[in-house]
Parts: C-alpha cells; sequence; structure tokens
C-alpha cells in the first residue's frame, strides 16, 4: 500500500510516497537524489549507508523509510558549513589523508560525527570502536582514526562543532 | 621557433639528480577530496539518465550442471518487464588474456560455478526485475562439483571444460640454471609444503555498469565500474560485434578495485545487450552476493617449495612446484600462474630455479587479480622457509636476508633486470626502528616479533595480446582559460593516480598542482592508457607526462626568454613564474608568456608516451614478471597470542619500503596501511568457503570477515630515502609491494611466540589453539 510521507532530511522536507517495504537507502538516494550515502552490502555490515537519525548513525540499508516520517535524518550532504564550506571533520578527512577510494567516506565521517557530538573526548579505543562498524578497504584505517582524532581536538580547543 | 629539447631535458636532469622538487614530494589534499567529503562525486550506480530501466541477473544455484532448457515467457508477461536475455545473446567467448578467452556473459549451454549467471532482465524497476527473475524457469541436469584442484587434476573423466583434459587450465615449467645439480651440491635443503587462501578482495563499492546504446547511431555509451576501460572496450567490441569506435566507455569514479575490477563484468556485457535489445539504458548494479559469484579474487595454491643453500647461508636454488586453484574460468589466470614463477627470483639472488606450475579448473567463481597477485604466494613460502634456514646457520633472520639481499643493476637467471633497489636499506631501517634484535627469541611465551621482505613489480612490459604501440599516452593543453590541462586514460581506483598525475605534470611545468587539471578514464575523450594493473601508473603516466610537458616547456621557454631579454638556455620555470637562471629576480608570469605563445602561434597542446624497455624472457611464460623496475619492502609484526583463545592479535608493525622519490608520500603512506590491512585480514581469518557440492557457504559481509579499525594494529610506516634513476622523478611502484611482507612477517612472529611454524592461511584461533596445547602437552610451557 502506497502512501505519502514526509522525510526532513538535511532541514528540508521532501514528500515522497513510499510503500512500507521501502528502504530509506533507496528512497534517500533514488526518490530524493541524495546519492552522497552509499550502498556496499545491502546488508548492515560494511556502513557505507550510514545516516544520522535524530543524531545517532543508522544503517538505511536496514530502516525502513515509513518508519522515519517524524525524525530528523542528516546524509553527508548536510554536513558541510551552510556557505558550501568543509565542515572541521571533513577537512580533517582531507588533510589526514583519510579519502581514499571515498566509497566508506560518508558514513565513516557520519559515524564519526555522531561520537564526537556525543563525547567531545573520545578515547582511541572509542572512536575504534565508534568507526567499527564502518568498513573501509582502502585506509587501513590509521589516517581515518588520525582525522578523528584531531578533529575532536580541535572540538577540544576551539568548541568547533 | 627554435627547439629547446636539450636544454629541458639537462636542466631536469640537473633537478633529478638533486631532488629540488617542488611539487613532487609533496602530501598534497586529493583534488578530488572536497567533493569526496561532501558526497557530491558519483560514482557508476549514482548515475541515472533519461528513461533508463533496470537490470538483474539471474543465477545459478548449482555449481556444475548442464543447462537443458530457460523458458523465459513467464517472466515476459509480467508487466514492467521489457526483455530477457540468455547465452544465446552472448555465444562470443570473451577473456582479458586473449588467447585464452572462455568466458561468457551469460551461460551458454553449460554452468561451472555456483553463481554463474544464467539469464539477464531489463525492466522498469528493481523489483519487477526481481520478480521476473523468479519466473524464469530453468532446467538443469546437475553434475558432479570439483571444487578441489588436487582432486580436479586427477578426473579426466569429469572435464568441466571439455578441451582441458584433467580440468588443466595452462601449465609451464621453466628451468634456469642446473636446480638438480645445485641442490645435489647444497649443504643444506629445506622443503616444505604449502597452502595459501581463498579471498577476496571486498571493495566497498559493488560492480555497476549502465549502458546506453542509441539504436538512431549504433553507438553505445557505457558507464562501468572498471579498472581496466582499455581490456573492456576490447572485449566488449567482441562480444557485441562492434566497431571499437562505436563505444565510448566512460568510468566515474572507483569505490576500491584491489584487481578485482580488473577485468569487464557481466553486468558490462548484459546492460548492453539488454540496452541494445530493449532501446533503453539499462543499469545493472551488483548485490554483495554477486560480487562474490564473481570474484576474480587471489588463486589458492598448494605450493611445495625446495631452497638449497650453501654453507655461508646463500641461496643456492629454488626448486617451485605450484598448483594453482583457478576456478571455474581462465580469467588472468595464465599471467598470475608464470606471475608465481617470476616472483621468486627476486629480492634475492638465486642462482638455480625450477618452476613447475599447473593452474587447475574447478567449480568455483574464478580465480583472477588481486593486489601482489603471483607474488603474495610463494613470498609466503619462501619468507617463512629463510627464518628456517637462518635458525639452521645460527644466524639472524636479517642476515640471512642481507646476505642473501639482490643489488642495484642484478639480472635475475629469468633476466629480470633491476634498475635499483634499496631493499637492505629497508631491511635495516625497519630492524632498527622496531627493536627486532633485541626482541627476537626473547619475548616471552605467546608473545612474537617477525620479519618479512618482499618486492613487486612497477609496471609490466607487455601488453595481454602482444602489441608494440605505446602503453600510456599523455596529451597536455596550455591555454589562458583553463591553464594546464592533462589528458590521460589512467583509471584512479582510490590510489590517488590523477592526483599525482596533476603533481607530476605541475613540476615539469614549473606551475602549481592546483593549475592542473586531469581529464581521465573515458576513451572518447582521455588519452590511450592500457589500466591499472600490475603498480603501472606512476611510473608510466610520469613518463607520459614529462615526455608532453617538457615539449610544452620547449615551446614556451624561448618565448619566456625574448620577454626576459635573454638567451633561451638561460630560462627555468618554477613556482608560475619563467625567470633568469642566473639573475633569478627577474621573472615573468607563467601565465604572461602562455597569453604571448597563443597569440603568436595558437593553440598549444603537445602529447607524451611510455612504451617500457623489452627485456624478453628465455622461457615459455618467461616475459612475464619484466618490468622496468622494481619497489621494495620490509616489514617487522609484533603479535601478542591469547593463550586462553588462541587469538592472534598483531599489536604492531613496522615498515619500510622503497618507493623511489615518493610523489606524494601521504598518499604511499596511504598504501601502505592499506595493504597491511588486507595482509592482516588474509593471515588471520579472511576465506571464502565452498561446500563439497560447490555451494557458496558465505556470500556475504556478514560471514565473509574483512579488518575493523577494531582489529588494525599500530603501524609504523617509512619511506626509505630512495631515488630510482630510470624512473620519472625517480619514483616507482607502492601499492602492491608493501602487501607481499605482511603475511610471512605475522606467520615468523606467531613461530616466535610459540615456537610452532603454520604453513597454511589463515591462522584461525583454532589452529593456533591446538598448537598451543600440543606445546603445553610437550611442556613447552
Amino acid at each position: 500500500m502506497k502512501q505519502l510521507i514526509t522525510l526532513n532530511i538535511n532541514n528540508q522536507n521532501y514528500d515522497v510516497i513510499v510503500t512500507p517495504m521501502d528502504l530509506l537507502v533507496d528512497v534517500i538516494r533514488k526518490a530524493i537524489g541524495l546519492t552522497g550515502t552509499k550502498k556496499g552490502c545491502g546488508q548492515g555490515d560494511c556502513g557505507a549507508c550510514t545516516v544520522l537519525i535524530d543524531g545517532q548513525p543508522k544503517l538505511s540499508c536496514l530502516t525502513l523509510a515509513i518508519t522515519c516520517a517524524d525524525k530528523k535524518i542528516i546524509t553527508i550532504e548536510g554536513i558541510a558549513n551552510e556557505d558550501g564550506t568543509l565542515h572541521p571533520i571533513q577537512d580533517a578527512f582531507l588533510d589526514h589523508g583519510a579519502v581514499q577510494c571515498g566509497f566508506c567516506t560518508p558514513g565513516m565521517i557520519l559515524s564519526a560525527k555522531a561520537l564526537i557530538d556525543r563525547n567531545p573526548n573520545p578515547s582511541q579505543k572509542e572512536i575504534k570502536t565508534a568507526i567499527s562498524g564502518n568498513t573501509c578497504r582502502c585506509t587501513g584505517y590509521i589516517n581515518i582514526v588520525s582525522a578523528i582524532e584531531s578533529y575532536a581536538n580541535l572540538v577540544a580547543e576551539k568548541g568547533a562543532k | 621557433m627554435g627547439k629547446m629539447y636539450e636544454v629541458s631535458n639537462r636542466y631536469n636532469n640537473y633537478r633529478d639528480y638533486t631532488k629540488e622538487f617542488t611539487e613532487v614530494g609533496r602530501s598534497i589534499r586529493r583534488p578530488d577530496g572536497a567533493d569526496k567529503v561532501k558526497g557530491k562525486v558519483q560514482y557508476t550506480d549514482d548515475l541515472t539518465l533519461p528513461r533508463m530501466v533496470y537490470g538483474k541477473l539471474l543465477r545459478s544455484k548449482h555449481a556444475h550442471a548442464n543447462i537443458v532448457k530457460i523458458d523465459y515467457s513467464k517472466a515476459m508477461e509480467l508487466e514492467g518487464v521489457l526483455g530477457v536475455i540468455t547465452g544465446e545473446d552472448c555465444p562470443i567467448p570473451y577473456g582479458i588474456v586473449p588467447h585464452n578467452a572462455n568466458e561468457h556473459a551469460l551461460a551458454v549451454g553449460k554452468v561451472r560455478n555456483w553463481g554463474e549467471p544464467v539469464a539477464a532482465v531489463a525492466a522498469v524497476t528493481e523489483e519487477i526485475a526481481e520478480k521476473a527473475l523468479e519466473l524464469i524457469e530453468v532446467e538443469y541436469d546437475v553434475l558432479e562439483a570439483i571444487v578441489d584442484p588436487r582432486e580436479a587434476v586427477k578426473r579426466d573423466d569429469l572435464r568441466i571444460h571439455e578441451d582441458a583434459p584433467n580440468n588443466i587450465s595452462y601449465e609451464g615449467i621453466q628451468v634456469y640454471g642446473d636446480p638438480d645439480k645445485a641442490l645435489a651440491e647444497s649443504d643444506y635443503v629445506l622443503e616444505q609444503d604449502y597452502y595459501s587462501s581463498y579471498v577476496n578482495h571486498g571493495f566497498i563499492e559493488p560492480q555497476s555498469a549502465l549502458a546506453d546504446f542509441d539504436v538512431a547511431t549504433g553507438k553505445l555509451h557505457l558507464y562501468a565500474t572498471c579498472q581496466v576501460p582499455h581490456y573492456t572496450h576490447q572485449q566488449l567490441a567482441k562480444v557485441l560485434e562492434m566497431p571499437l569506435s562505436k563505444i565510448r566507455i566512460t568510468v566515474p569514479l572507483i569505490g576500491g578495485g584491489f584487481g578485482g575490477k580488473g577485468v569487464a563484468s557481466q553486468a558490462d556485457f548484459c546492460s548492453a545487450l539488454l540496452s541494445r535489445k530493449v532501446g533503453r539504458p539499462v543499469k545493472i548494479t551488483y548485490e554483495r552476493s554477486d560480487v562474490f559469484a564473481t570474484n576474480n579474487g587471489r588463486h589458492p595454491c598448494y605450493m611445495k617449495m625446495k631452497l638449497g643453500f650453501d654453507k655461508t647461508g646463500k641461496i643456492t636454488a629454488c626448486d617451485f612446484t605450484n598448483l594453482m586453484d583457478g576456478g571455474a574460468y581462465a580469467g588472468w589466470g595464465i599471467v598470475v600462474l608464470f606471475y608465481t614463477a617470476s616472483m621468486v627470483h627476486i629480492p634475492y639472488m638465486i642462482p638455480n630455479v625450477r618452476f613447475d606450475g599447473k593452474r587447475v579448473y574447478t567449480n568455483k567463481p574464478t580465480c583472477g587479480a588481486f593486489r601482489g597477485l603471483g607474488g603474495v604466494q610463494p613470498r609466503f613460502a619462501m619468507e617463512q622457509m629463510l627464518d628456517q634456514a637462518a635458525a639452521h646457520f645460527g644466524m639472524d633472520p636479517y642476515e640471512i636476508r642481507m646476505l642473501n639481499a639482490a643489488e642495484s643493476g642484478y639480472t635475475a637467471m629469468s633476466k629480470m633486470y633491476v634498475p635499483h633497489t634499496e631493499y637492505k636499506k629497508c631491511l635495516t631501517e625497519c630492524v632498527e626502528k622496531s627493536g627486532y634484535k633485541e626482541k627476537h627469541g626473547k619475548l616471552p611465551f605467546g608473545k612474537g616479533i617477525g620479519l618479512s621482505g618482499g618486492y613487486y613489480i612497477s609496471g609490466t612490459s607487455y601488453t595481454l595480446y602482444l602489441s608494440y604501440k605505446p602503453h600510456t599516452v599523455a596529451t597536455i593543453k596550455v591555454d589562458e582559460e583553463n591553464d594546464v590541462t592533462v589528458y590521460c586514460g589512467a583509471t584512479d581506483i582510490g590510489q590517488g593516480v590523477d592526483m599525482v598525475m596533476a603533481q607530476m605534470a605541475a613540476e615539469t611545468l614549473g606551475v602549481h598542482t592546483e593549475d592542473v587539471t586531469v581529464i581521465p578514464r573515458d576513451t572518447k575523450i582521455s588519452t590511450f592508457d592500457l589500466g591499472t594493473f600490475a603498480s603501472r601508473l606512476t611510473f608510466a603516466t610520469g613518463w607520459a607526462i614529462r615526455q608532453a610537458a617538457e615539449k610544452i616547456n620547449a615551446e614556451l621557454k624561448p618565448v619566456a626568454a625574448g620577454m626576459l631579454g635573454i638567451r633561451g638556455d638561460e630560462v627555468e620555470v618554477q613556482g608560475g613564474e619563467f625567470y633568469n637562471i642566473y639573475k633569478p629576480n627577474k621573472r615573468v608570469p607563467w601565465r604572461d608568456v602562455v597569453s604571448s605563445y597563443i597569440q603568436t602561434n595558437g593553440p598549444l597542446t603537445k602529447t607524451g608516451q611510455f612504451t617500457p624497455p623489452r627485456r624478453k624472457g628465455i622461457q615459455q611464460g618467461g616475459n612475464i614478471g619484466h618490468s622496468p623496475s622494481f619497489g621494495f619492502s620490509a616489514q617487522i609484526a609484533e603479535v601478542d597470542i591469547d593463550l586462553e583463545t588462541g587469538k592472534v592479535n598483531v599489536v604492531k608493525i613496522t615498515e619500510a619500503g622503497d618507493c623511489g622519490v615518493a610523489i606524494n608520500p601521504q598518499s604511499v603512506e596511504g598504501q601502505v596501511h592499506g595493504s597491511i590491512g588486507m595482509g592482516l585480514g588474509q593471515a588471520l581469518y579472511e576465506e571464502m568457503k565452498i561446500a563439497p557440492d560447490g555451494t557458496f557457504c558465505n556470500p556475504s559481509f556478514h560471514d565473509y570477515k574483512v579488518p575493523t579499525a577494531l582489529d588494525m594494529p599500530e603501524i609504523d610506516a617509512n619511506i626509505v630515502d630512495a631515488y630510482d634513476p630510470s624512473a620519472p622523478y625517480g619514483a616507482k611502484e607502492s601499492g602492491e609491494g608493501p602487501i607481499q611482507p605482511t603475511i610471512p612477517a605475522i606467520f615468523n612472529a606467531v613461530y616466535d611466540a610459540i615456537g610452532v611454524r603454520f604453513t597454511e592461511m589463515p591462522l584461525t584461533p583454532e589452529k593456533v589453539l591446538n598448537a598451543i596445547k600440543e606445546q603445553k602437552a610437550k611442556g613447552v610451557f
């Protein structure tokens, strides 16, 4: 049974027609056209499809779109500053060589940002745990962890968010 | 206007000699990085075209079966289904190696592995396409499956391919020197069997293809996730019976390849065939299970290695037998088979070598090219045997490697020539940085440290279809509107070649990297390049770009000289300005010189090319492994084994690599980290499991485990001071060499920790725990 719902994505309302079966990842990518959210495994294992739902990192390939009607969704397109300049966590990823093929990057950045938002002073173990659901096959994670650490330090120093 | 090539070359040689680079050697941000972190950049599956529809492949649940009948009439009756194709629509076989081409986009008459596609559907939505697959009726005559190559080679009664007796896909013998005599005369001979595992690349982006066949013009435009668009171009032309000129391949960004996208995928062919049939653009994106069914991953090898040593510890001979599990089809097989042969010749000096190898068909997804292909398997054996030999001679594992290490200018028995190596420096640097000598053999039970070395080719000297045309072409356009535009078909699969090409062009042209735009990965727009494999890009594109840039300089320098009022050979360019080398404060902006040139002469475009030197191999398959240069690396792994569970925790890896001059050191570091992550996964747990009937047991990331951030050890990656004079800007490979030492370093460390030598991957907790129990029973601890 198709129905009209409104999804709030990156502070913008989108009216979409969905069935109860439709996955959030497909609605975001195909119906709305925000292709920054990636689909790597379709089974909740790789984390490439991670989005923030009410501030929590969630796997959009395991989330039904219809359950998100009254929630706030943030995708990678909603991370940069309003004037289009990069968010400091995005800068940190580039400065530390944490981006190679880039396919895991959106999910990785969102998981990392959610961590720092709730815990601005994480240990390295906490960082690794927070991104352990995001698989990266290119970088070996070392530079990703360094990037997140540096962003956390920036938040601690300057109160950047 | 006078040509200035000599002046230009002379000065560049000087700059190379003194390594006075400004753009090369700098860790700049990736030019594509900002779009990647914003989610703006588009990969193949992100693309849509007007009137686009979706394709899906029906895959066989049987590993070995004759196809009796396919009835898709019910599928065609489903509303929204536009067309179905089967093997009848693609009878022409293809293959990356032309003289061993036996693959089909869809099975013809027979399926040979679980997951082989038998039909493809195009429908207006993915859901309808999936529903249509369920309505296709396929009648199979199921055959016995063979999944073990040791059995397959004995079963001539059950041929997977009719034309392959004993299921041998390809076999070869190479003999250099007199290994029998040398082994007989050796003071110490060591012989051991090894098995390397069946692993998958695990790139995060599944293959995707979007084909747009234009019925009006008869032209095909394919957007695809492909490391080798040139070879895909050739194979599409063959299968679709179309001229190359009517096919255009665009590769949007690729989400990791590691060799797995080094062949045309069935999605490439099926989307093109369906688009031609239904007259609309068709997109096929793989599910993760499709990726595993397609595989192309690393060949499992059953190896027997025999090494001879004289009384000083010098290697006298290597006798290497290799039975490779090729899976269902030929793929890159011949090439990988002979790479395993060539990879025993270096980084050590071995005066007598025999290789006896067979690649065998089995009813498993086909094996192909995977990072460090052909080198990872024999290195796993040899680097452990060196440790064993060192113990026999009472030497340190570091000493025996130093004693046997090849030096710059070394020519192996196979005629492989090493123009430059700092392998010894790699060994020394990682031994010093890790404290190896103080720790090896001295840590408490359960903790250990292990050393290993490795190397890899930096480019290949041959095309797969043995053509002598240039392997890479780069065109540089200079104008007032865009500054510098580099056209080159090299395919960035995440390693950063687009950035490296911009840095190298900027270096020679004397501009900033940010002033350079690279137009890559489109067979219609960018210039010819063979593809991303064999760690060839930095080397090959480097020479092509440098040659083109020097030709540009030869045009611009006389103009600049006129503007500066000096002689042409007194001009140099750097930092966006031409200047008088004797009076460096006399300068003129590069852009002003370009404007002046174009107003007088018109457009300025120059092309450079690279063809590798040909050093012909002297035996069957002996051409494979020859490379313009080689990269080297050494690693030391430290492990801490949980004695209760048998889990091997890799605590730290110290790496030192010789990639010549690092064009972008941060990028090199990234390649090293990534290599170590992959090697660690293969060493400890990654393995595709195939049931005796050929069913794939773990075709998902849920059951096929790849390392997470929590699994990674501390890594100390070091770039040794090196400069290869035969390489552009002194630079050579860094993408595949660093995976070679990881696995044997971990295995050597485990031996140091518990005194047990393992010869099979992966090193699961079960195997380790059993070994610990045996050691305990012996009273070792």
